[in-house]
Formats: structure tokens, sequence, C-alpha cells
């Protein structure tokens, strides 16, 4: 008897702990099942083009599908002197046979990203070797094109035939494999990516301190006005929030251009002359300008809604006590307002460095980010690896920052409107 | 106005200078969609305003750039791009992001924190990484290039507009109503319908406005997802600009600028309407 | 409730307006789409290809524009969802795009004789008949300038345009290098048969860059071709560097008071190629050959200032449409602008596109 009075029991005979123990799960299930729908679209559409592109940015098949036979017989060599000639017979087997097969052009230019001249040097050598039978290749080879008596030219397809390498990873920031497998700067002339990487940084930056002093004046007063003012002015901040994108920078090139609105006026003043024209679009200016016009509300909406909650009690506390007015503020104002700051920079700074279309329009040639060098690589050179590998770059920087964001603010406090 | 007893005039005066400051920031953000509006009724084909505008001369305003809109077929293709194509996200991305939202608001949900963070996924990262991404992907199974590949993506990317917007209207929903409702004999349907759904409307109806704006404004996905064929509006300013600013895109704009004062207002109402039904005090 | 079942009925007939209009093209009957690079240009493709093949074999021509560029024919080939049948591509393009394998290959011996009986072989210009598409037009990169900002002596050389000097004043230059650094190559003094030659080395890229180094204080960049002559019309620069068609436009069409430096200019061609996998090869290949016989290609030039590339469609070259301007002089081909004459090499450009373009772009923003 003492065994059933321990354990309770539901009417069926089931221990009650059992029982809702059970429940509670069916609940669990039964919640989850609301969100399977939306988290499967998400995963397909999203989550893994996402995922396929965080591959693509290591993984380099074409080579090693292609050349098969060559990259196997230079598994053996280590580096230092030629291969022998078995590398060059496999070679020269294969590139016959991608010629016929007209795949040729693949592996000419996965290689040529690496080494510039690779793509020419595969199809010429190809094409001369229509009319050689027998080997040995080796001598034949070099005959053909004295590059293939280099290491250089071996170590590219040798690098290039593992499955994975960081190859592009090293060139978003403007390194490179030696012939011998260390990680060297590229050529000074050809330095790009990490200057745009600083650049896109420190952009972020200086337009998120601009939108923090810009936008604390108005949150303050917004949250301080009285309700029926303050919603009126607040239709200021909502309405470019609401504004295509694309209409707000068409009307700052109507503004800011040569032959625009503000030149004119300053024209008209007498400020400066017709023939001293202003430029102040399609360059760095343009890109500043325009950036913190559109990013200006994400920092104040989250300001504002912080400022609103602080009582003006302890600010008139702090005067009574003899404070002055800066002092006050400084010490017993700002500090109650550092979430809201925090906030509003993390959203503000994080939006500004993915920034695309406002740069591409208005930031001519001096005044480009990071996101347009990725288009660069997606839609001219047709790197889509490179391209892949920055845009992941990018991503992780964004997330750790985002993570950031969740320490400070929570993922659920973001509101909008 | 009245000052503090201890203001001095110092402070009187730096009083009116910072209203002065937030006046221009203000000014700042409100100038780029003013100035467009009278300017797309120039009509002479240039971007500035003639010495007739400046006088009110009646002759120096016309409609021409407004008539050029509706003569151009491209304009008018685009048009009803934007909207097929913003319509089917919008409807796709509130079914799907009410349904999740409602998930997540459950209260006995797990791992509710990081079903979150990969929902909303689509709104943090940045707009050039998942276009990257999709172009990628789509190509690869055939969907770029393609009006369902568009919809695809603007749904992605609005759910985590309508998720937010529906979950805020589920912060303090009254968990006995439904009982109530199930104990007066309602079945879940009926509940859903008649007493979650009204409730939780307003916030569905701003979260689809929010849907449809951000397929409606969306440009970097339709610049590598969209072959000419599904060129939208923005797409259609894109080139525009880059190409030859011609009148007909201020035109154009000072029409987006009337349809997101439109929105605005209706979400600003939604809100309001929210509010009083959940019984919290308007702010 | 009332807002509710509102909202409903408004949906619903949102719906069903929405499925009545068509979703997509429907590509009924015979029909291909040619894509091609729009404006004035497509203008010249449509009146003289498009509209003569359609009334020929009864087959619908859909016109589609694009960039350029061969992103989107990797992605439709990569997907084997071929929807453009015949595409006008650029020089610098058709080697890598055939390389790779996204084109379909042209059977040589169909390509047909010219009016004048002088076979394929002889009658197109070198280069012209790739063996993955037929060209159909020669385009030049010259320089412009705006005759009104010279009162004195005005710009007639290369030189000049490299000239702060002489010729004051901002200048325009493309984002891209194809073109540039042959410019100033040869500005610097190298014969237009060496260009490629000295590129291949170091020292020649570094010596165009050098010279490029000179005038980088005065130089605006232009991204689109259209650019360059509305920076020259709004008198944002004074010369620039641009396509003869489009400067022929805006001399001919719209009056403005341009002028061109044949001097050195470098010459490229367009080719009509058809993706790999398109529905509709037969019929693609069909319009390939229709549009580049004798008579198709005199025929656009009386819309557009390029040049045909057979040598028997010049005797068909007559006068600009709805004008009086005779277009044989504003051919790149013809003699006088053909002199000092540049052919922009493909296989240098496939083979150094992306180092120029990063060399390029590290070069613009210093």
């Amino acid at each position: 008897m003492s065994d059933q009075t321990s354990q309770i029991t539901t009417a069926d005979g089931t221990p009650l702990k059992l029982s809702l123990h059970r429940a509670e799960r069916a609940k669990k299930i039964r919640s989850f099942i609301f969100l399977v729908p939306t988290l499967t679209f998400i995963f397909i559409t999203f989550l893994i083009p996402i995922a396929d592109m965080l591959f693509r940015s290591v993984h380099t098949p074409e080579v090693r599908a292609l050349l098969h036979h060559s990259v196997k017989s230079l598994q053996g060599w280590d580096g230092s002197g030629l291969p022998d000639e078995r590398a060059y017979h496999a070679l020269a087997q294969e590139l016959k046979l991608l010629k016929k097969e007209r795949t040729l052009g693949k592996v000419a230019l996965r290689l040529n990203y690496e080494k510039s001249g690779m793509r020419s040097l595969l199809s010429k050598t190809a094409r001369k070797l229509e009319k050689i039978h027998e080997g040995p290749f080796k001598n034949k080879l070099i005959g053909i094109d004295k590059r293939w008596g280099e290491r250089e030219t071996w170590a590219v397809i040798k690098l290039l035939g593992k499955r994975f390498t960081i190859t592009h990873y090293l060139s978003a920031f403007d390194l490179k494999y030696d012939v011998d497998g260390n990680v060297i700067a590229q050529p000074a002339e050809q330095q790009i990516h990490s200057k745009i990487w600083l650049r896109t940084l420190w952009v972020s930056l200086l337009v998120t301190a601009l939108c923090l002093i810009l936008g604390y004046p108005v949150a303050y007063l917004l949250a301080t006005l009285p309700l029926r003012i303050s919603n009126l002015l607040m239709i200021c901040v909502l309405l470019p929030f609401w504004t295509s994108l694309l209409v707000r920078l068409t009307s700052w090139i109507v503004l800011l251009q040569k032959q625009g609105v503000l030149n004119d006026i300053l024209v008209w003043i007498g400020i400066i002359s017709d023939e001293n024209r202003v430029r102040m679009v399609y360059n760095m200016t343009g890109t500043f300008v325009a950036m913190t016009q559109v990013l200006l509300p994400f920092m104040i909406l989250p300001l504002y809604s912080v400022i609103k909650t602080i009582s003006p009690d302890y600010v008139r506390a702090a005067r009574s006590l003899g404070a002055n007015p800066v002092r006050a503020f400084w010490e017993i104002y700002v500090p109650q307002t550092v979430p809201g700051i925090g906030a509003g920079s993390i959203l503000v700074f994080i939006l500004a460095i993915g920034y695309y279309i406002t740069p591409a329009i208005v930031g001519g040639a001096t005044g480009q980010l990071i996101s347009n060098f990725i288009a660069l690589h997606m839609s001219k050179t047709l790197n889509w690896g490179l391209a892949a590998a920055m845009g992941t770059t990018l991503l992780a920087g964004v997330l750790a920052i985002y993570w950031l964001y969740n320490r400070i603010v929570g993922i659920e406090n973001m509101k909008f409107g | 106005m009245a000052f503090p007893s201890y203001a001095g005039k110092l402070e009187k005066t730096w009083y009116y200078v910072f209203r002065i400051i937030c006046g221009l920031v203000l000014f700042f953000l409100m100038a780029p969609i003013v100035v467009l509006i009278p300017l797309s009724f120039n009509a002479e084909p240039y971007f500035t305003f003639t010495p007739g505008m400046l006088s009110l001369d009646a002759d120096a305003f016309s409609l021409r750039w407004y008539h050029d809109i509706l003569s151009n077929p491209q304009w008018i293709h685009s048009m009803k791009n934007s909207v097929i194509i913003g319509f089917f996200a919008t409807i796709l991305a509130t079914g799907f992001g009410t349904l999740a939202a409602w998930g997540l608001s459950r209260p006995y949900t797990p791992f509710r924190v990081p079903i979150m963070g990969l929902l909303i996924s689509p709104m943090i990262v940045p707009i050039i990484i998942s276009a990257a991404g999709m172009f990628f992907f789509y190509s690869k199974v055939g969907l770029s290039q393609t009006y369902p590949g568009l919809i695809l993506a603007h749904t992605a990317l609005g759910i985590p507009f309508v998720i937010i917007t529906v979950t805020a209207t589920l912060i303090g929903f009254d968990e006995s109503l439904i009982q109530a409702s199930a104990s007066l004999g309602a079945n879940l349907l009926t509940t859903w319908r008649k007493v979650i759904l009204p409730l939780i409307l307003p916030g569905v109806i701003s979260g689809a406005l929010f849907a449809f704006v951000t397929s409606f404004d969306e440009i970097v996905a339709v610049l590598f997802l969209s072959g000419f064929e599904q060129r939208t509006i923005p797409r259609q300013m894109w080139s525009g600009i880059r190409e030859q600013i011609s009148p007909t895109i201020l035109a154009v704009a000072t029409l987006l600028v009337l349809f997101s004062i439109a929105l605005l207002t209706t979400v600003e109402l939604l809100r309001r309407r929210s509010e009083r039904l959940r019984g919290v005090k308007p702010s | 409730m009332r807002l509710v079942s509102k909202c409903a009925t408004f949906s619903l007939a949102l719906i069903s307006v929405l499925l009545i209009m068509p979703c997509a093209v429907t590509h009924a009957g015979d029909a291909i789409t040619v894509t091609s690079f729009g404006g004035a240009y497509t203008k010249s493709q449509l009146e003289a290809h498009y509209k003569p093949f359609s009334e020929k074999f009864g087959i619908k021509v859909n016109s589609v524009d694009y960039n350029g560029g061969i992103a989107q024919i990797r992605a439709q080939v990569e997907s084997g969802n071929v929807t453009w049948d015949v595409v006008d591509l650029e020089t610098q393009d058709i080697t890598a795009a055939c390389d790779e394998g996204l084109l379909e290959t042209i059977d040589l011996s169909s390509v047909p004789a010219g009016a004048d009986g002088t076979p394929a072989a002889g009658d197109f210009i070198s280069g012209a008949v790739h063996e993955c598409g037929v060209g159909n037009i020669i385009w030049s990169t010259i320089i412009a300038y705006d005759k009104t900002k010279f009162p004195g002596e005005k710009p007639s050389k290369l030189a000049d345009f490299f000239d702060l000097k002489k010729f004051p004043g901002m200048r325009g230059l493309s984002k891209r290098p194809n073109g540039i650094i042959e410019y100033a190559l040869m500005a610097d003094g190298v014969a237009p048969a060496d260009v490629y030659e000295l590129l291949s080395t170091k020292a020649g890229v570094d010596r165009a860059f050098a010279k490029l180094d000179t005038i980088k204080g005065s130089i605006l960049f232009w991204e689109t071709y259209a650019q360059g002559p509305q920076m020259l019309a709004d008198g944002e620069v004074i010369m620039t560097v641009s396509a003869n068609g489009r400067i022929f436009n805006a001399i001919v069409k719209e009056n403005k008071p341009f002028a061109i430096i044949w001097d050195n200019q470098i010459y490229n061609m367009d080719y009509y190629v058809v993706p790999k996998g398109s529905k509709n090869v037969k019929n693609a290949m069909k319009f390939v050959m229709f549009a580049t016989s004798s008579q198709a290609l005199a025929d656009q030039t009386k819309w557009i200032s390029y040049g045909p590339v057979r040598k028997s469609s010049v005797p068909y070259i007559t006068t600009y449409y709805g004008t009086s301007v005779s277009m044989k002089p504003h051919m790149p081909t013809a003699p006088d602008n053909f002199k000092t004459a540049l052919a922009n090499s493909p296989e240098w450009w496939a083979d150094n596109q992306d180092e120029m373009i990063k060399r390029y772009n590290a070069w613009m923003t210093k």
C-alpha cells in the first residue's frame, strides 16, 4: 500500500508526474507546430542560399574535377624543382580532352583568378597539343610556353586541386599564397580590398557619430514637447523612414549636383560664383550626406523611446543642489540615455556597413564601400567565389556586432514606427 | 514660455538656439522629400527652380512629366510588376509571419530566442549578402529571372517585419479569452476567427503594410534576381538615375511620396486602434 | 468585425484582378527573345533586323534590354532556364563566354556569302566570324569634346586629352579600365601595333598608369555610356572618352556642339550569340544569319553610326534616317577615321581583366 500512496496517479493509472510531463510535451509540440511552416520557408528561401554562399566561398571543385589526373600526379611533388614527366603527361592528355569537350574554359577561368595569364596559357597549350601525339611531354610543353618550366604555374594547379581552399578569403584581404605556400601580400598596386574594408568601417563610424550628434537633440525635443506638437514633428522623422530610398537619393542628386538647387542658391546669394560651383554629389560628400539622412530615423527612434521614460526630476534635483546646466546635463541626464545611445548607434552602424545602393548612386568613384565591391565581383569580374568570401566576412562582422546589440538591448526590443 | 526659476539669461538663449538646431535637423530630414514635389511640376526639363516657377507664373508649371509616366510602357510595366510581386509577397509573408508570431507567443514554445533569431535573420543580414546568396542559389535551381523567384525572395525579406509587429500586439494577450471562447462552445477555428484575429488584426495589417513596403521599395534583390521582364519601379528608377535623370523620375518620386504618406497614416491609425482594443492608454 | 470582412472582400477582389492580369510574357506561337543594350542601339536593331525578320519568316521577336556582361547568361545556363535566344555580346565577353561553354557553336559553313557573292570568309573583317557568334557592328571608343569650350585651338590628337597645360579642364573617363589603359600608352607615344605586347609586361602596365597619373586630378568618372555625353552637355567636363554612336546621336539628333577625335580610336565588335540551351536554337540561328546579311547590316547604319562588319555592306550605306546626313564619313571604318586605329584585343582582356579591374579601382580611389 505504501507504494501506491507515495505515487499519485491519474484516473487511468499513469503516474501524475509522467502524465504532466507528457501533457507539457504535447503542448510544446503543439505550439512548435505553428512555427514549422515559417521555419521551413525561411530555411529554403533564405538560410540555404546563405549556407550555399558560405560553401561557395571555400569550395574549388573545377580544377579537381576536370584536371583530376594531373592533380593526382602532383600530390607527390614537394614544390621544389619541377614536377616529373608523369604530371606533364597527365596534364597534356587532360588538356586535349577538355578542349574536345569544350570544358577547358571553366578550369582556365578559375586558374586565371589566381594567376593572370593562366587562361590563355591553357587555351594556347591545348590548341598546340592537338598536333602532338607522343611524349615525353615535359620538353614539349615547355617548348610551347616557357611558363610550363616555372614552379609558380604548377604550384597554382596543385593549390587549386584541393577540394577546399581559402584563396578567396586571402584575396578579400589583398593576400595570396606564394609558390612555397606562404601567405604574402599582393603587389602594392593591386591592393584594393583592405583599403575598402577600412573605408567602410571609417564611413560607418562617422555616419553613426553624425547621426548621434544630429539625432540626440531632436529625440530630446520630441520627448519633452507636449504630445500634440511632438506627434506633429514626429511626422518629419517617420515620413523619410517610410519614403522609398530611391526617391530620397534622386532628391539628393537634384539638391546637390552642380546645376542643382543648393548650388543655385549659393550662387544666387553670392557665396560662390557661377564658375566655381561646388561638387557635392558623386563623391564621398554625397555618400556621407545621403547616408546620414537615410539612417537618422534609425537613431532618433530608439533614442526617443528611451528619453521618453526619463523623469525630469533628476536634472531638477541636480540643479537645485547647485550643479550648473552643463554639468547637470552631462552627469545626470546623459548617463540615463546610454541604453538609447547604444541601441541607436549599433543599429545605425550595422545598417551602414552593409550599405550598397546609396554609395552606388551618389558615391561616384571615391565613395564606394565594400558592398559595392561584392556587387562588382558578382556582376562584372564574375568571380563569384571571391564575392561569396567577401560577403561571408561581412556577414561574420555584422553577426558579431549584432550579438553585442543583443547583449545590450535584447533582440525582442526591436521596434518600428 | 515658462522657464524654471533657476534659468539664467544664457540658458534662455540656449533654449532658442537649441530649437533652431532641432529645426535645422528636421529640415535636413524633410528637405529632400519636400523639394521634389514642386520640381515635378516644372514645365522645363530642368531639375532646378526656373525664374517662372519662383514668381509663381502658371505657365512655368505643367503636368507633362505625369503624362510622360502614363505614356511610357516601361513605367506602366514596372508599376504592374511592383504591385504583382508586392501583393503576392505580402500575402505569403503575412500568412507565414502571423503563424510564426502566434507560435512564438505561446507560453510552451521551446527554444524561443534562437528560433526568433533565425526567423528575423533576413532583416539583420545586410541585403547585399542576402541578394548574393539568393542569386547563387536561385540561379542553380532555376528561380532567378522569374516572378516566383522574386516573390519568394521578397516574402523571406518581409516575414521578419510581420513577426515583429504581430508579436508586439500579442504582448499582454489575455489567454483566458481563448478558454472563455472554448468554454462557450466555439471550436478552434471559430475562436481564431472571432476572438484572436480581431484582436491582433491591427498588428497583422501593419505587418502586412511593412511587408508590402519592403517588397515595393526593395531594389538590391531585384537587381540581381530580376530579368528585364520583372523590372519593378525601384529597378526602373535605378537605371533612370544612372543613365539619365529625366524629370519623369521626379513625377514618379512625388507619387511615391504621396503613397508613403498614405501608408504612414494608415499604420499610425492602426497602432492607435490596436492600443485602444487592448486597453493600453494611448501614448 | 466589419474591418475583418471588409479586408477579406478587398483582398479577394484584388486577387481576382491580379490573376486576370498577365503575370508573365507568354511565348505564344513562334517567337524568339533577342537581348541587347537598349536605347538608340536597340532601336537600330529593331528597325533593321527584328522587324524585317518577323516580316520575312513570321517569327515574332521579343526585345529585351540588359547592361552587358555574361553574369545573366551564366545564371541562365547554369540553371537550365534559358529565356534569351539571341544576345548581343561585346568583344571582351564573347571569348570568356565561349570558353566557359555558355554559347551554342556556329556552323561556320552556314554563314551566307555577301550580297556581291564574296564567300563569308573573305567578306567579314577579321575576327567577326567567331566559333560562338557572328559580328554585326564595329563601334569605337573615341574622345569627344565640346567645341564651345575651346575658343582658340581645338584638340585634335589623343595626346591632347592628356595635355592639361594646353587644354585645362575636367575630363570624363569610364569606371572600367577597358580602352583607357590602351589610350594611356598610345598617348605616351606607343604605336597601336605594340600596345598589347607592351601591356603584357609589368613595365608596360606601369607606364600606362604613370601616364594616367598625370591627369588624375582632372578626371570625373562615369559608369554607363549614356553618362559621358550627359556630362559633356552639362558642362561638367570639356572632353570625355565615349562611344562614337552616342556622340553622333548627340550631334545629329540633339544638335549638341560636340566633335569627335578619331585619332587612335579603339574599335570593338558586337556579336550576335545564342546561349547554350536556348529553347529556340533553330529560329535563333536563322535570326543570326539573317541579321548579319549584307543588306541588314547596311540598314542598321540608317539608325546609328556603327559600322557594318561585312565589306559587301559598304555600297548599301546611305543616309541617316529622316535626314540627308551621309553616314559613310561617320563610320569608324571610314578611311580618314581608321588610320591610327587600334583593334581591341579580347584575348588580352580575357587574361588580364581581373588584375586590371583591381588595379584600376585602386588607382581610381587613390
